[in-house]
């Protein structure tokens, strides 16, 4: 960039600056959608969703529960149970060095956590994809946790709300992955019966195994903007199809549009509309009492 | 290379054109006879495709069960069940032809039979659409098995495709919601399923014809979470390793019982079911009345909690 431009448009040099250079480690995350470079303490504030342009950023699965449950109401269910390979799977890697090296990068023994708390004052059960572990992938600790969940909500006639972000099934536990689309969706279905809300969180991204099953089961399927949501991923149809797909494909308001999501919330309102819908849901009063 | 068989059945392919060789000369020239040479060439073929089908890699299972000569639907319908009735349509959008539905008797019994359908020449793989459905095929095929448990039918589902179609349209009209509606409403039937994966066991586009009491694989079928290929190319980041992956993944039928995720294998002729499709028919249909006999008796409350137990029983952890 010459000189005379960025003495006329000084702000344009910076930008460029800062693009090249590497973002320090820690305090800064740029915003995947404008670029803009955000300090991460106010990222926090904003509970992830870029201050410039509202894209909702990705976050962790025990970020997410602690923005949508009570403060301090929070009890882990299942936390225990530790994924098994049980077919000793290995491709370029074993399975289970992926295990390890995902749990060490992540803190997380699986990819999904299972909590119960209350919802400005109501209990219920809640659950997180994690999708830093191995894409959000559906193995059997994933299903075997959400079943707890669901089991929690059955036993104790409370709400489950889940908020889904993964690429699918997990082709390391190859049919018993597959098998956990039927294990949740088997649950889900004994709680319609027995009339307990059961809310679908879609945040970006959900795909294969877990959209066709928990994730599009909700009484209500509720999308953050923007997420992408699908059945089989993109450059699967480009590949299938042979054709460009059409702007805006898969995401949040392209499903909104053809029917297949309820509502779109934006991050920092789920909290009070779910609370909300919750209420109505189960027959409460409009206005919680402040404690 | 004789296209009726695969790759590493071409040594017996070459035996079979020499047998077909020395039979043509033994009809044309009556002074020599070639009977004995036949019959001995004939028992030699035999024990050859014996040996080689002794010791399957499960690539090379993956490719019978895509055997483009394997009976379909259509065919075990035409052997196994009387007075078949197709119903089409899912009474919405259309008539998705890669899944066939109808009505008939098993033995007398009345029963539903759902079924992925591939076809066999180009036209009809393609009105097929490869045996891949469409959101329509999976919410016809529900209308059906809810009509059939209204009526106390059984449902038989014949699982054969490669997945669920990834195309534009089918996201358009919720291929996800299709599939997992039909996951949870399975689960609830109050009427025997048993589900047979006949061909090609193709993930959740499989998976959502296959909620069951009973789940049958034919000796040479496959049922997996993806395609060899498709996890080859994710994980070994090239297609060109699925034998790799078909391994890995424990898709065949021997495998996956052993894992306990498949209650029976039903026998294949010597060759695999292409070779005798009658036969092939015969043993399904005597292990399907088998199967059957098995859960008739229950009443619906525990058929329906043996049900619930059995999906939420794969692949538990500390229960």
């Amino acid at each position: 960039m010459s000189n005379w431009l960025e003495k006329i448009v000084p702000s344009l040099a910076r930008n460029d600056e800062k693009k090249r250079n590497s973002i320090p480690e820690g305090l800064w995350e740029k915003c995947p959608k404008c670029e803009s470079v955000l300090y991460k303490p106010e990222l926090d504030k904003t509970l992830h969703v870029c201050p410039k342009c509202d894209h909702h950023l990705r976050i962790g699965a025990r970020q997410r529960l602690n923005y949508f449950l009570d403060e301090g109401s929070t009890k882990e269910i299942a936390a225990d149970i530790e994924p098994i390979d049980r077919l000793k799977f290995k491709d370029s890697k074993k399975y289970k060095d992926r295990l390890t090296a995902a749990q060490r990068d992540t803190g997380e023994k699986d990819a999904l956590v299972a909590m119960k708390g209350t919802l400005e004052g109501n209990p219920v059960a809640a659950v997180a994809f994690e999708f830093r572990f191995m894409g959000g992938s559906m193995g059997t600790v994933v299903g075997e946790r959400f079943v707890r969940a669901a089991e929690v909500s059955l036993a104790e006639g409370i709400p489950l709300v889940c908020f889904s972000a993964s690429g699918g099934a997990r082709m390391q536990e190859a049919l018993f992955s597959l098998f956990q689309m039927a294990r949740t969706s088997a649950v889900l279905e004994e709680m319609r019966v027995k009339g307990i809300p059961f809310i679908s969180v879609l945040t970006d991204p959900v795909y294969g195994g877990v959209s066709a099953s928990l994730a599009m089961l909700g009484d209500l399927n509720v999308a953050e903007p923007r997420a992408l949501v699908g059945f089989a991923g993109p450059r699967v149809i480009e590949q299938t199809v042979r054709e460009k797909l059409p702007e805006g494909f898969q995401r949040s308001e392209f499903l909104l549009e053809h029917g297949q999501v309820d509502m779109i919330i934006e991050r920092g309102e789920m909290r009070s509309r779910l609370a909300k819908m919750l209420r109505q849901m189960q027959g409460q009063p409009a206005q919680q009492l402040a404690d | 290379m004789n296209p009726n068989y695969l790759d590493f059945e071409q040594p017996i392919a070459d035996l079979e054109a020499k047998i077909n060789e020395l039979k043509h000369v033994g009809e044309d020239n009556e002074s020599i006879n070639l009977s004995d040479e036949v019959s001995r060439l004939r028992e030699k073929s035999h024990s050859l495709t014996r040996s080689i089908f002794s010791d399957l890699s499960a690539w090379q299972v993956s490719q019978l069960a895509r055997h483009p000569q394997r009976p379909y639907t259509l065919d075990y319908i035409k052997y196994i069940i009387d007075e078949f009735e197709e119903i089409h349509g899912d009474r919405h959008f259309a008539d998705d032809q890669a899944i066939v539905c109808g009505i008939g008797r098993l033995d007398g019994q009345p029963v539903a039979v759902i079924g992925h359908q591939k076809g066999r020449e180009v036209k009809e793989k393609v009105r097929r659409n490869f045996g891949m459905p469409r959101p329509e095929g999976y919410r016809k095929a529900l209308r059906v098995m809810e009509m059939a448990e209204r009526f106390n039918m059984p449902i038989l589902t014949f699982i054969d495709t490669p997945g669920a179609y990834p195309g534009i349209d089918a996201e358009e009209r919720g291929q996800s919601e299709a599939i997992a509606f039909n996951l949870a409403k399975m689960s609830k039937l109050k009427t025997p399923i048993i589900a047979t994966v006949i061909g090609e066991g193709g993930s959740g586009g499989a998976l959502a014809i296959g909620i069951c009491d009973e789940l049958l694989m034919l000796q040479y079928s496959t049922y997996s979470v993806i395609s060899p290929e498709g996890c080859a190319s994710i994980l070994w980041k090239s297609a060109e390793r699925a034998s790799d992956a078909a391994k890995a993944m424990g898709i065949t039928s021997e495998r996956l019982h052993e894992l306990g995720l498949v209650d029976q294998i039903v026998a294949e002729p010597l060759g695999g079911a292409h070779r005798d499709p009658a036969l092939m028919a015969a043993s399904l249909k005597q292990q399907l009345q088998a199967s059957l006999q098995k859960l008739t008796g229950l009443a619906d409350q525990e058929l329906l909690d043996q049900r619930y137990q059995r999906i939420l029983s794969y692949g538990a952890i500390g229960r």
